[in-house]
């Protein structure tokens, strides 16, 4: 009932170092970038400014358009693998003894403070001719030979997948936890056998977390840049690595400028849609 | 006996966005008693303590404290005492923290802090108590401390919003009965915010009751039971029985057809609801009485060992409740014909 | 279901443990090369960390740009959160919307802006542009953590402290920032460690004068595999995992997770 109050002058000035440093560092940038977008690529490998729409143009080139469907394409599929066994096996962890509990979690969070670096480096050797899985299936016998998986596609979902499992699991691990055991009871004394009522109850009312966590799986790998970069070749790169190659490798970075900003909008719809459907659940819940 | 600590509301009103909760209160509370606010959960009562207490800024309306307009002064200038619902015991401080927190950011020297933190901690019997942690003292305790930390500054004014809710009913009536004997040994202004009838009655010398964001009725507990000022006051505060009859204008009414008489007389005419309390009402068992009486049949019997109710259905639409002591109880059976008499002197107009 | 319940937990602490249990083996493989199956055991790779200068460098700028970074971050962080969830702002979802921007959006887009920020500036390749780069980066964390605290603290403990004659300043300081501590030091700690493993920022904005772990470690694998990289990953989760244990072990790591308490307790 009670509402906040009307904050004072000295209160407001408060806030002027926080949102100053993000207007300084990062509205100001984000404008100098906008900026740069339009400018000229000089041969020479530099920029001048200038207002050409050239580097907007190569956006709707054929192959900048088959690069970015084929990165939103990856993703997404990264976020329906992620959700698709995330999703069960957070709801099992939620129901377990708080030991078991407790370790899982602490493996899970390990995984998640590994650095994209490391872990595009183990799958790397994982995945690899030397010393990867497939020595340890020759050495039990299944295969004769050993063999490299990486670079591929499969090599690059895999550690996309990897990298945001962990995530995807911590914004399912709340909801799931609220789920009263009750629920899933009462559907049992219903006559549910216990996947019935995995389908039936559980699933949907679970169902906004679970497109919530699918669509922030899809915006954290598409964020994503040494996976596809050491686990795939040039033609499973993503967006973000099309980007850094441009700002970096390539210097051209009025382009890379404008795939930045291309991927801003798309990253801004999809969290704008997570948004909408936890401010949903909200108001349900 | 200290007479600080009267105070007066005039015109208070609050709204919150588009919510009115409080609707325009004039009250005037006199020094040294303790007054509680009795309501349903929504009408109003913590958000007037709030006010009171320089929580919330009234939208119109004026508070004095001993003749003193505080409405435009900061809570943390009103010279108050309040314990909240939830206690808001700070968790990072222990015991004595908590209790000498007003002390100490006044800057108090230390050894006075520890001295009257343990005269303290024996007012609420926690001798010994200040070492430990607030997550380790049980409810009961939580509560006295939250008395202690609230009183510490010996305030004007104590305030509590709903302090005993979170409390097992057994637990909550012995601390009713020593808050507000705490109360009358330190003679100090105290305003207790509560929903329950029971505990109103058990620790207030005068019942505010509110409804809607409305004062309803003012008075001392017993004259606010038995002589309740409207159908909702009748209805919050213990049980009542409403007939609705036609008052003739000359102090008889006319309840389903049967000519009844009404204690001080309904001097109205049109309708009018009475209000006689179940423990008034009689059960006869042999013929009808000519006045004050409805026939009905009896539909439900229960026996609670300290008390006897009878469920009669007199074609009024509610059921009659008849209830006595089972010392003096004529057994009746489920199903029997009988009439229920409402004696004069306890019949009740509650509005006209 | 039973069954189906261990093949997928089994499976999927596999896949989780899987590149741990690579990294583990390859730090302490004699060979340089790391064939199967590993031959020889040696620590020489984690005593290069601490002998080899190229690595020392990395590390020390590595930590500085964590521990500067994560500190900025709770400095934009705690005023911000506690003025939007005290306050009355009219714009207050906005500006907790810019908060949070940052970290929403890939961090190729931070990366490129501040890129070009410091090239406009001219000031370029400084240590000080990754640790400002890395402060509002990371600062959506503690913003998360704290605002998180400010919502779950009950409104009464500062309305107490008023009713007992702390003014606004005084309630801050005794009452709201001491419980806030808790919030800033996980805030702390998830900045901290992610700056320490982020890398497209750091490359980007200074990789070729700054070289911090994860770029050197990059850098390390254009030229071919060091098991010393190997060595300080394991380093990296074993302060991690440390890290989280001793949260389980001494504070709820399911309650800070966000899990629901009275769920827990019926779970028992």
């Amino acid at each position: 009932m009670s509402v906040r109050e009307q904050p004072s002058g000295r209160t407001l000035g408060v806030l002027a170092f926080p949102v100053g440093m993000l207007l300084v560092f990062f509205l100001i940038p984000f404008g100098i970038m906008v900026a740069t977008s339009f400018y000229h690529r000089d041969p020479g490998s530099f920029y001048r400014p200038a207002f050409e729409l050239a580097n907007w143009q190569r956006l709707f080139q054929p192959v900048f358009l088959e690069r970015a469907l084929f990165s939103i394409g990856i993703c997404l599929l990264a976020g329906l693998v992620c959700i698709a066994i995330a999703f069960p096996f957070t709801y099992f962890l939620t129901r377990m003894r708080r030991r078991p509990h407790v370790i899982l979690l602490v493996v899970v969070l390990s995984a998640l403070s590994l650095s994209e670096v490391i872990v595009a480096f183990s799958w790397y050797i994982l995945l690899g001719r030397a010393s990867g899985i497939s020595n340890i299936l020759v050495w039990i016998g299944i295969m004769s030979e050993s063999a490299a998986y990486q670079p591929s596609f499969a090599a690059v979902l895999l550690g996309l997948c990897y990298i945001a499992f962990p995530y995807c699991i911590l914004t399912l691990y709340p909801q799931l936890t609220r789920l009263d055991p009750e629920i899933t009871e009462a559907a049992q004394t219903l006559g549910a056998s216990p996947w019935r009522t995995f389908w039936t109850v559980v699933v949907p009312i679970a169902r906004p977390i679970i497109v919530a966590g699918f669509l922030l799986v899809f915006v954290f790998t598409l964020g994503s840049y040494i996976i596809a970069f050491f686990l795939g070749r040039p033609e499973h790169w993503t967006l973000s690595v099309f980007i850094a190659d441009q700002a970096s490798a390539n210097a051209n970075v009025p382009f890379a400028a404008a795939m930045a900003i291309f991927l801003t909008v798309l990253s801004l719809v999809v969290v704008g849609i997570v948004g909408l459907i936890e401010s949903r659940t909200r108001r349900v819940t | 006996m200290d007479v600080r600590g009267g105070l007066r509301l005039e015109g208070l009103v609050k709204r919150f966005d588009d919510v009115t909760a409080v609707a325009g209160v004039d009250l005037e509370l006199p020094p040294g008693k303790l007054i509680s606010f009795l309501g349903p959960s929504g009408c109003g009562k913590t958000t007037m303590l709030r006010m009171i207490a320089g929580l919330e800024r009234p939208t119109e309306g004026r508070v004095f404290l001993d003749e003193e307009d505080i409405t435009d002064r900061p809570a943390y200038t009103r010279d108050i005492g309040m314990v909240f619902q939830s206690l808001a015991l700070f968790p990072h401080l222990n015991v004595a923290g908590n209790i000498g927190y007003g002390l100490r950011i006044r800057g108090t020297e230390k050894d006075r802090i520890t001295s009257r933190v343990r005269e303290l901690l024996d007012l609420v019997s926690l001798e010994g108590m200040g070492d430990r942690r607030i997550q380790q003292l049980s409810g009961g305790q939580r509560q006295r401390v939250a008395t202690a930390r609230a009183l510490a500054l010996e305030p004007r004014l104590f305030l509590l919003d709903e302090p005993l809710s979170a409390l097992d009913a057994n637990l909550r009536e012995q601390l009713q009965v020593e808050l507000r004997l705490l109360q009358q040994q330190l003679g100090i202004t105290t305003i207790i915010v509560t929903h329950d009838q029971r505990e109103a009655m058990t620790m207030s010398d005068l019942v505010v009751v509110m409804n809607a964001g409305r004062i309803e009725q003012v008075g001392p507990p017993l004259e606010v039971y038995r002589r309740p000022g409207s159908p909702f006051v009748a209805g919050f505060i213990g049980r009542t029985n409403l007939l609705v009859g036609e008052a003739s204008g000359d102090g008889s009414v006319a309840v389903a057809g049967r000519p009844f008489d009404v204690a001080g007389g309904a001097n109205a005419t049109g309708e009018v609801s009475i209000s006689v309390r179940p423990e008034a009402a009689q059960l006869v068992a042999d013929g009808m009485p000519e006045r004050n009486a409805l026939p009905g049949s009896v539909v439900f019997v229960r026996d609670l060992g300290e008390l006897f109710e009878c469920f009669v259905d007199c074609g009024i639409g509610e059921h009659v409740i008849v209830a006595g002591s089972p010392r003096d109880w004529v057994p009746v059976e489920q199903g029997a014909a009988v009439a229920v008499r409402f004696p004069a002197e306890d019949c009740v107009v509650v509005s006209t | 279901m039973r069954a189906l319940r261990a093949v997928l937990v089994t499976l999927v602490v596999v896949f989780l443990l899987a590149p741990l249990v690579v990294i583990a083996v390859g730090s302490v493989n004699e060979n340089r090369y790391l064939n199967f199956p590993p031959e020889g055991f040696s620590l020489s790779w984690y005593a290069q960390l601490f002998t080899d200068s190229g690595w020392q460098r990395s590390i020390r700028y590595s930590v500085t740009i964590a521990a500067i970074s994560a500190a900025l971050a709770v400095l934009i962080a705690t005023p911000f959160a506690y003025v939007l969830r005290t306050y009355r702002i009219r714009l207050a979802p906005l500006l907790y919307t810019l908060g949070i921007l940052p970290f929403m959006l890939p961090p190729i887009i931070s990366a490129l802006g501040m890129q070009v920020f410091w090239l406009s500036t001219g000031h370029v390749g400084r240590i000080e542009n990754v640790i400002i780069a890395h402060a509002i980066f990371f600062s959506t964390l503690p913003l998360v953590t704290i605002s998180l605290a400010m919502e779950t603290m009950d409104q009464a403990l500062p309305e107490a402290a008023r009713t007992l004659g702390a003014d606004q300043r005084t309630t801050f300081r005794t009452i709201t920032l001491p419980l806030l501590i808790p919030s800033m030091v996980t805030g702390y700690a998830a900045a901290f460690v992610l700056s320490l493993n982020e890398y497209i920022i750091s490359f980007l904005v200074a990789g070729f004068t700054v070289e911090t772990l994860p770029v050197k470690i990059v850098n390390g694998l254009r030229y071919g595999f060091t098991p010393t990289i190997a060595a300080v990953a394991v380093v990296f989760i074993v302060i991690a995992a440390t890290t989280f244990t001793l949260f389980a072990i001494f504070g709820n790591l399911m309650r800070f997770l966000g899990a629901d308490p009275a769920i827990l307790e019926k779970n028992r």
